[in-house]
């Protein structure tokens, strides 16, 4: 089945897409590690660090996609899972600094002696062992979004109110985490790490190894997508998408559907959150807010929705592009990112990857035009 | 050094003694003779000095007020060896009991010493003393004055004020003062014991319970009952209004919520567009207000009171037109795509927040608020400000300004129609893109009044419509879309339950809940409180 899969099921698009995404996992640590700095081929750590937090969006990218640009679930709300996967992998990193905080408290970590906490709280038992942390990681986003989309979907909660509701839920996690009673750290979140599985966040070695385990996400992310939406269930997942009522005439229990690949989605956001935090060093509630999620929807829209390698192309690109004005005219990137709603939905509505995959198409017009209906509100 | 350390323990022994023993036990002596209160006086204790300042109060001594003061004022003096007691005035040195300036004052004169027991004996005594102050807010101050400290000694002054007291407000604070020290006199009948508890009952605050649970534990069991009851049903009685305060706070905020989500009523609900600029409206009012003041403020500063009244219509046009050209310029393009147009109008939301950063800067800015709009005023026991008033009667004349401009004129009828049924409006020669955008307009526009008022009560910054998006969406989801009471009801429930909530689960965990609550209720009926019926439904 897997070769069967293999052989048909990844297209022309997903196969370049892994073979670069592979080479740049290789790449860059190398030119990070192995060439002396000074040469022009030396890739700055600072650099690494930066290109490992566009592959955890792309990851998130991926995940919405999934549900977005196949099965027409609009969530403004997957930040929130990005979010609750990097304060799982959070919580294993503050209890690994041990007696290294600067109250040196031997088991609870800075903030809670700050704010006088007398014992660990239960749920935060267990996440110094990476193994229980990292189920958590999926485990966590996953079940907030198999019970949230489970009521939601049953319901019949559709289109733009379930857009809505997604947002109040990261909304309601936002403030939420903002409580210190939460046990989360509060307003500042959680940070100052040291360690991860006994290696230092901080070093080169543990950064490049980072950067290549979240290249590798993508790639297992790419690849999980693809095969989702080339099996079977990915087509009725598409049929939902486009006629969600007929769907439901013809026998599908479509609640069943979305919650499942909504339910998968989360769990990826979670990992991308997971991997996200300790390359950036910090994890707070600013994480859960809207407008993080709706940014996490014009990266898809950018690179094509209903194209997984889309999400890629658009996350890392957008991101780039974000770097790059806020070192260059600080004040102008809300413009442009603004602009980029407007523009994209207006003049690019399959984004970039969409378009591109048209264009070919039409060049090539003895071959029939791509099979796959344009996705549907 | 030690003597410091000496006195201290004096003193605090002292003043153990005085709260073992029964208040004013000298205040039993009664005669117009000051001579032994006088001579306490130079003891140099502060017990003594206690029993001097009762002893005066109710000894109906003209000279005792003025003596009183003036150790208030730190002014009375003694002299141990002499006997002398006297008042150091900017004039010279009198003789307390008469008043005569003192030829020769004795050498060793020094003050009177005052402690905190001293001071609330003094408290007391002024109280007792001021009852017959003819300014009736002194008169006022005195009997609260007594009604906290039960000072026996005054019931004889208070009994006598009562009958000949014009004002009603200041004899029913002498009656609860007069009923406070009956409760707790033990020598009182039972019956007057137990209908002074009624009085305080009629009093019906905090302070009433106090004294009414304060009662000695040797108190007959009659008289203990009756206060315990009053007691309940001042409690009952405060709860109920703390309720009403709470559902007035809820009708309040309620309204904001109102004001916020009524242009997202005609835009979202009406029109079934998704517009996530709609907070950046009610910003552009807000500002558009903080501009006409500064105008104001610069050329008639005269006209301040009415910079709200001038911006309401100006708030109107800005945010309207703004609206218009954003149907016109991008969402024409995107009917019949909602999740597009939610993309784009984002984008659009990030734009005006970065013009408006980019011109007004991005701190808060100050807007003022009209004199009328200044101050409270209070309803039995509840605050309210005038400016929430204000934001509730204006959220209301909106809402019925709104309904009227639907049902009653020409421009509401088109607009219906269009939304109805778009293809047979046209077919009648309605010019259905010209209505979409007034409809479009029009939402944007009553947005913006909502940030003249909400510019009141919120900060002024380029984020201030960022933190209503969410609220107004939920109020409209909630209350059902395509319905303006249904707007109106979720509003006004939100708020009322949020205020509710507040209390006991905090303002934070209660948003949390209402979001969750709404989360919840939409399961359930997905279509809103009030839902369309029929045919529109599916569309």
């Amino acid at each position: 089945m897997i070769r069967h899969f293999l052989e048909n099921g990844l297209d022309a698009r997903v196969r370049i897409a892994l073979a670069v995404i592979l080479a740049v996992a290789i790449l860059v640590p190398a030119a990070n590690l192995l060439v002396p700095e000074g040469s022009p081929f030396h890739v700055p750590t600072y650099l690494v660090t930066l290109f490992g937090k566009y592959a955890t969006y792309a990851v998130l990218a991926l995940a919405l996609d999934l549900v977005w640009g196949y099965c027409g679930i609009l969530s403004l709300g997957h930040g929130a899972f990005f979010a609750l996967g990097g304060y799982a992998m959070g919580m294993y990193l503050m209890r690994q600094i041990g007696t290294r905080g600067v109250y040196g408290h031997p088991i609870l970590p800075d903030f809670m002696v700050f704010l006088n906490w007398k014992e660990l709280p239960w749920y935060w038992y267990g996440f110094d062992h990476f193994a229980f942390a990292m189920l958590m990681v999926v485990l966590v986003p996953g079940l907030v979004a198999f019970v949230f989309g489970w009521f939601a979907f049953r319901s019949r909660v559709t289109g733009v109110y379930l857009s809505i509701i997604t947002q109040a839920l990261t909304y309601a996690l936002l403030l939420a985490f903002f409580r210190n009673d939460m046990g989360f750290g509060g307003n500042n979140g959680l940070t100052d790490f040291k360690d991860i599985v006994g290696f230092n966040v901080q070093a080169r070695g543990t950064r490049a190894a980072l950067f290549f385990l979240s290249c590798l996400l993508v790639a297992g992310g790419l690849l999980l997508s693809a095969a989702i939406v080339n099996s079977k269930l990915g087509k009725v997942l598409v049929a939902i998408r486009d006629a969600e009522s007929r769907t439901r005439f013809i026998g599908y229990r479509v609640a069943t559907y979305k919650a499942f690949v909504f339910t998968v989605s989360a769990m990826l956001a979670g990992l991308a959150g997971a991997l996200y935090v300790p390359q950036v060093g910090i994890i707070n509630p600013s994480e859960f807010s809207p407008a993080n999620s709706i940014e996490a929807v014009i990266w898809v829209a950018v690179g094509g929705r209903g194209t997984l390698v889309g999400a890629v192309v658009g996350a890392v690109t957008v991101n780039w592009g974000k770097t790059w004005f806020t070192g260059v005219l600080p004040s102008f990137w809300l413009f442009a990112l603004g602009g980029l709603f407007v523009l994209v939905t207006l003049f690019l509505p399959k984004g970039i990857v969409g378009t591109w995959s048209e264009w070919r198409a039409k060049r090539k017009t003895a071959t029939p035009a791509d099979a796959s209906p344009a996705p549907a509100e | 050094m030690n003597a410091t350390v000496h006195r201290l323990a004096r003193s605090a022994l002292l003043i153990l003694a005085l709260l073992a023993a029964p208040p004013f036990l000298g205040s039993a002596a009664h005669a117009q003779d000051i001579s032994g209160a006088l001579a306490k006086l130079t003891a140099d204790s502060y017990a003594d000095t206690g029993e001097a300042i009762a002893a005066l109060a109710t000894s109906g001594h003209p000279r005792a007020a003025v003596i009183v003061e003036s150790i208030r004022d730190g002014q009375l003096e003694f002299d141990e060896p002499s006997k002398t007691v006297a008042i150091r005035t900017a004039a010279g040195v009198l003789d307390a009991a008469t008043g005569a300036a003192l030829a020769t004052p004795p050498a060793g004169l020094s003050p009177v010493r005052v402690n905190n027991r001293v001071r609330s004996a003094l408290a007391a005594a002024m109280g007792a003393l001021t009852l017959m102050s003819p300014d009736p807010a002194k008169r006022r101050e005195a009997a609260e004055a007594v009604f906290k400290s039960r000072d026996q000694g005054a019931l004889a002054t208070l009994e006598a004020a009562i009958p000949k007291e014009a004002d009603a407000g200041v004899r029913s604070a002498f009656s609860a003062a007069r009923a406070a020290i009956v409760l707790y006199k033990t020598d009182a009948t039972e019956d007057a014991r137990v209908a002074a508890g009624e009085v305080l009952r009629a009093r019906g605050d905090q302070d009433a319970v106090a004294t009414l649970r304060g009662l000695p534990a040797d108190t007959p069991k009659r008289v203990k009952d009756a206060a315990e009851i009053a007691a309940k049903s001042i409690e009952t009685s405060l709860a109920l209004w703390a309720s009403v305060q709470n559902a007035v706070y809820g009708v309040s905020l309620g309204s904001v919520l109102l004001l916020a989500a009524i242009g997202l009523a005609i835009t979202f609900g009406v029109m079934g567009i998704i517009n996530m600029a709609h907070g950046e409206m009610v910003m552009l009012g807000a500002y558009t207000t903080f501009v006409v003041q500064e105008v104001i403020r610069a050329h008639a500063p005269g006209l301040f009171d009415w910079s709200l009244a001038i911006a309401i219509p100006l708030a109107f046009l800005v945010s309207g037109a703004v609206g218009v050209v954003l149907e016109r310029g991008i969402i024409r393009f995107l009917y019949g795509r909602p999740l597009e147009t939610l993309l784009a109008t984002w984008g659009v939301s990030l734009i005006l927040q970065q013009s408006v950063r980019s011109i007004f800067g991005a701190n808060n800015r100050e807007v003022g608020a009209p004199s009328w709009m200044s101050g409270s005023f209070e309803v039995g026991a509840l605050t309210m400000t005038w400016g929430r008033l204000w934001i509730v009667v204006f959220a209301l004349a909106v809402f019925v300004g709104l309904i009227l401009i639907l049902k009653k004129t020409p421009a509401g009828l088109q607009m219906r129609a269009v939304t109805q049924n778009r293809s047979m409006a046209s077919a009648m020669g309605i010019r259905t893109p010209f209505v979409d955008a007034l409809t479009f307009g029009l939402g944007c526009g009553i947005a913006g009044i909502a940030g003249v008022a909400l510019s009141q009560i919120d900060n002024v910054s380029p984020n201030l419509g960022q933190s209503y998006i969410i609220d107004s969406f939920m109020v409209v989801v909630f209350g059902g879309v395509g319905n303006l009471w249904g707007t109106l009801v979720g509003a006004l429930t939100l708020g009322v339950v949020n205020k509710f909530l507040e209390p006991f689960a905090g303002a934070v965990l209660g948003k949390i809940l209402v979001l969750v609550l709404i989360i919840l209720f939409i399961q359930k009926r997905p279509r809103g409180l009030f839902a369309l019926k029929g045919r529109a439904v599916e569309s």
